[in-house]
């Protein structure tokens, strides 16, 4: 490849920035000062090209101290590490978190998604709209609103994670100290002085876990309990015992307990866990990956946020053993970019546990070789999909890869890899403390262990609970305190927004992977969220509709033109004007939402339909209130 | 074709042969084919759009999706390997169904005036890409270029979008009119890892708003790009045309009936690829260079691909189809 550079020239504070995080550049050819050997030596190659993976975390750590990333910052990044300029750009326009565009170093994503909705996001916005000013958006003439006397814009975001505290936002303060926090119970007042200039810094991380104490716990029991941040305090709340007693089974005697617990992923799709393990572990490829999806960005979701802020040393745990277990020497989390306090709280544990070799060279003195290194997504729902993580990483796009071939075989950087949701590898932890055998008599025999649901939208006290696999929706409506304010359900959206809307009339559903499956329905990443009968289940609708179309990566046609199709038959159906009538409009739905079904890559398009056709077909949505 | 016709057949290790069911017939194909090819040795006609052989399969287009036993969703029979037992089928209702949807979906958001083969396919599948409403008016210039990642605005209920924007005519030798655009990744394979390893292209944006671009959306003058045309040689859609037939088609006079394609050898290095000089009127409106070579596969350089210019002794010409009529080497006084 013959690099091919931009002109334009980084500032002082862009190539500081990124010099903080590659280090000085070496000669030259890097974009160091020119010295006489640069004329005799000559930087490329393999070696060079190698380092492409760092290309994300190049970019973030522009962006996090300008606030955006100008031609000469991009040209730096391609130059240090040795990748096309259009490449680069590429990738750069994936991530909503990244800007090619002038951006004010003060930025506040306010989410206007499905939960926040329901509490008043939508007019949260319209008042932002009325006295800041309209959202960070195109003009028609694909021109920038302008940033007024405030160095600060807003922007609408989809679900941020922080769904029990609902509205939710999100700002960053780019600089030499970037700030950044995630914040709930946003009002117009604070928002407005966060634009205004009011440091960020204060604001208050999380709420507390509605079940904090309770003695029946197994995951969540060290949430809000013990300081997350000491590791003293883990190991005197049972902690690291677990992989002592990993470390004494042996590799194939800890995938035999996870086998025998029966233990289903929590990421959406429910894999046995044993068998993915088995499957990596016998890879004859080296070397082995390790990959924790803490990506959670299904709208609706915020159990994993819950643990890692909550409990990161048990993530630590479970990973060390995960690695143990399936023959990985590095480990990778992978955490959505809107996650601060996790990340902080998780890089906290990974020194503090590092400090202790119960992480690095030699873990536990067992001659074991295990790390792990945090990755930040960038904002893109999409880059939570298994292979489209892998090639985030990678320092590509973050589209999906074809399957097969499967992870297992052929994962990052091409090489085998074990990938699971936080919650999954987490449970991990309690199955070697009780035994594979008496985890599985958790809950029912086609679903086994304890579950965590993220209860939200319309119900007393959202929140994270967690309840042994078979509780159905009511008692966990009842749980949460039932419907906010004593209203009338309307609606429940179980498994986020690729899940399904079901009726009032339902709840008697077995909270299991075979109880909503014989109900055709799913349990997804574990979302409950309660809407009562002043939603509008339309506008509900239609923000599912636009999450989509916002998030698709745009590869496959089906996806990118499908999500966009479905999104106008809806908002034909709003205002009145329905092709065909609405049996036409319903019908024309149906053919779209069976072609994504059927004929996308991956699980965004193969969903993106779902909640659209039980609001169709089990809310009859469309029946009642037909608009003319 | 006369230079592929050379015995340069490299020796390869008999492959062995796997049994499937495709339609109900039992066929026998070499392991590591694909679904596609087993299907095309069957004579069965599947449409691609995405898919040539010459670069890796992306399977994004998804119009060659078949129905594979067991599995949950369709698969794309351009990159899906054969399997021993697999049960096919390449025609059912499930399988049209996507089809015609795919082929909706393109139809109702790119110019597909230019895409060979798509008017029989929309027929025989039955789509009516009219349904999604009229078309959306053209982007202005630069709009799409401009689309960030994250939230948009709200569709126009009385319009279908597009991707239809003006073309991007920024140099003399080929045009970019990505209204025609399909993204189907191949002119990004071929000008990076797959031959060219310029890397002058990308995908940007994301979504409905990805879009093949440039760094920042640069003129191509600008970009990296060195005009080996090999983009243009694999665009399936006529996104990315040479100037010369593009301004044929646009004063009305392209008229393939008319042309004839000659081969003969790129008479610049020693390489020696095989040229198709494409012909109309005594004069050269494209160059190619066949797909199945042996050398080439379909690749040039900016000289086999342009160079040609010279050839035409005539004096400048009035139809405007480039410059150095005079019958002498761009350059040269
Ligand atoms: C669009 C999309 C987004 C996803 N996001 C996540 C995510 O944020 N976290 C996660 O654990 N799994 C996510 N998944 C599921 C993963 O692809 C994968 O199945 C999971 O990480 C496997 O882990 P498990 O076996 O432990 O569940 C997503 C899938 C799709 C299709
Ligand atoms: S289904 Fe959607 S998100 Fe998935 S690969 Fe296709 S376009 Fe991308
Ligand atoms: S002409 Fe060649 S270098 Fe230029 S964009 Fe096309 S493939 Fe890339
Ligand atoms: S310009 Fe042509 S080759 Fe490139 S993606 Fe579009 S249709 Fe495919
Ligand atoms: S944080 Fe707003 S919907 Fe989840
Ligand atoms: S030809 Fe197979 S997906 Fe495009």
């Amino acid at each position: 490849m013959d690099l091919h550079l931009m002109d334009a020239v980084a500032t002082e504070e862009e190539r500081e920035a990124l010099d903080q995080f590659l280090g000085a550049p070496e000669s030259g050819w890097e974009g160091g000062l020119r010295d006489a050997r640069d004329a005799h030596t000559a930087e490329g190659g393999h070696e060079a090209r190698a380092q492409r993976h760092l290309l994300l975390p190049a970019l973030q750590a522009i962006q996090s101290r300008i606030g955006w990333l100008s031609e000469g910052a991009l040209n730096y990044v391609c130059q240090r590490l040795t990748v096309p300029p259009a490449d680069a750009y590429g990738v750069a326009t994936f991530y909503a978190l990244l800007s090619t565009v002038p951006r004010p170093r003060r930025v506040l994503h306010v989410c206007d998604d499905i939960a926040c909705r329901c509490k008043g996001a939508a007019e949260l916005c319209e008042q932002l709209e009325r006295t800041v000013g309209p959202a960070y958006h195109h003009g028609p003439e694909g021109d920038h609103v302008a940033f007024g006397e405030n160095d600060a814009v807003w922007l609408r975001s989809p679900c941020l994670g922080l769904c029990d505290q609902a509205p939710a936002a999100f700002v960053t303060v780019a600089g030499a100290k970037p700030v950044e926090r995630l914040f709930g119970h946003a009002d117009l007042a604070g928002l407005q002085r966060l634009v205004a200039g009011e440091l960020a810094a204060s604001l208050e991380p999380r709420g507390r876990l509605p079940q904090a104490g309770d003695p029946s716990l197994r995951l969540l029991r060290r949430v809000d309990v013990i300081d997350p941040t000491s590791l003293d305090e883990y190991r005197a709340h049972g902690g690291y015992e677990s992989l002592r007693t990993a470390l004494r089974l042996g590799p194939e005697g800890v995938i035999r307990e996870v086998t025998d617990a029966k233990l289903m992923g929590r990421g959406g799709a429910a894999f046995p866990t044993g068998r993915k393990w088995e499957a990596v572990a016998r890879q004859p490829a080296r070397p082995h990956y390790l990959i924790c999806n803490a990506d959670e960005s299904e709208p609706g979701t915020f159990k994993d946020r819950v643990i890692m802020e909550g409990d990161p040393f048990s993530l630590i745990e479970a990973m060390t053993i995960a690695g143990f277990a399936t023959g990985c020497e590095q480990g990778f989390i992978y955490i959505r970019g809107e996650y601060p306090l996790a990340t902080e709280r998780l890089q906290h544990a990974i020194d503090t546990a590092r400090a202790r070799s119960l992480l690095g060279e030699d873990v536990m003195g067992h001659g074991f070789r295990f790390d792990i290194e945090i990755r930040r997504g960038g904002g893109a729902y999409i880059c939570g999909e298994e292979t489209a993580v892998f090639n985030s990483i990678e320092g590509l796009r973050g589209e999906p890869r074809n399957k097969p071939p499967f992870p297992v075989q052929v994962g990052v950087f091409g090489k085998p890899t074990l990938i699971n949701n936080v919650e999954t590898l987490v449970n991990v932890v309690e199955i070697l403390r009780i035994g594979g055998p008496a985890y599985a008599a958790i809950g029912t025999p086609g679903s086994t262990g304890p579950r965590l649901f993220c209860l939200c939208g319309d119900v007393t006290r959202p929140g994270v609970y967690e309840v042994p696999f078979g509780t159905t929706l009511r008692q966990m409506l009842d749980l949460a305190g039932g419907v906010a304010g004593g209203r009338q359900l309307q609606a429940v959206l179980l498994g986020g927004a690729a899940g399904l809307f079901v009726r009032p009339d339902e709840l008697d559903m077995p909270l299991t992977f075979e109880g909503t499956r014989a109900a055709q329905a799913t349990l997804g990443s574990g979302v409950i969220m309660a809407f009562d009968d002043r939603v509008n289940m339309v506008d509900i609708l239609l923000r599912i509709a636009a999450f989509f179309r916002d998030e698709s990566c745009g590869q496959c046609v089906p996806c990118r033109v499908g999500t966009v199709r479905q999104e106008e038959a809806l908002h034909r159906i709003l205002a009145g004007r329905p092709r065909g009538g609405m049996d036409g409009e319903a019908a024309l739905l149906e053919e779209i939402g069976v072609a994504m079904k059927d004929a996308s890559i991956c699980g965004l398009g193969q969903t993106a339909y779902s909640a659209v056709e039980s609001a169709i077909k089990r809310l009859h949505l469309f029946n009642g209130a037909r608009p003319a | 074709m006369t230079a592929t016709a050379l015995p340069l057949i490299p020796l390869r290790p008999a492959r062995r042969m796997v049994e499937l069911t495709i339609d109900g017939e039992t066929v026998q194909a070499p392991e590591g084919s694909t679904i596609l090819d087993a299907c095309r040795h069957q004579g069965k006609e599947i449409p691609t759009l995405c898919y040539l052989d010459t670069l890796h399969p992306v399977n994004v287009c998804r119009a060659c999706v078949v129905e594979v036993e067991g599995s949950r969703v369709l698969v794309p029979s351009c990159s899906r390997p054969v399997e021993a037992g697999m049960v096919v089928k390449t025609d059912s209702e499930r399988v049209r169904h996507s089809r015609k949807m795919v082929l909706e979906f393109l139809a109702s958001s790119v110019d597909l005036s230019t895409t060979p083969d798509v008017a029989g396919w929309l027929e025989d599948y039955g789509a009516r890409p009219e349904r999604y409403g009229p078309p959306a008016p053209p982007a202005p210039p630069g709009f799409r270029d401009s689309l960030q990642p994250g939230h948009h605005a709200p569709p126009d209920p009385d319009y279908a979008a597009t991707v239809i924007q003006p073309v991007k005519v920024d140099n003399e030798l080929y045009v970019r009119d990505y209204g025609k655009c399909i993204l189907c990744y191949k002119c990004v394979e071929a000008c990076g890892k797959d031959y060219q390893n310029t890397y002058a292209l990308t995908v940007a944006g994301r979504g409905f708003d990805a879009r093949i671009s440039t760094e920042f959306a640069v003129q191509l003058p600008e970009s990296a790009c060195v005009y080996c045309g090999n983009c243009i040689a694999v665009c399936p859609t006529g996104a990315l045309m040479f100037k010369s037939e593009r301004d044929h088609r646009d004063a009305g006079t392209w008229d393939e009936s008319r042309q004839t394609v000659t081969d003969t050898i790129c008479p610049y290095c020693g390489v020696g690829c095989t040229l198709e000089l494409h012909v109309q009127d005594n004069e050269i409106v494209k160059v190619t260079s066949p797909l199945d070579h042996d050398i080439t596969r379909g690749n040039l350089c900016i000289k086999g691909r342009f160079g040609w210019r010279y050839v035409q002794n005539r004096p400048p010409d009035a139809r405007g189809n480039g410059r150095g009529g005079d019958g002498r080497p761009r350059g040269s006084a």
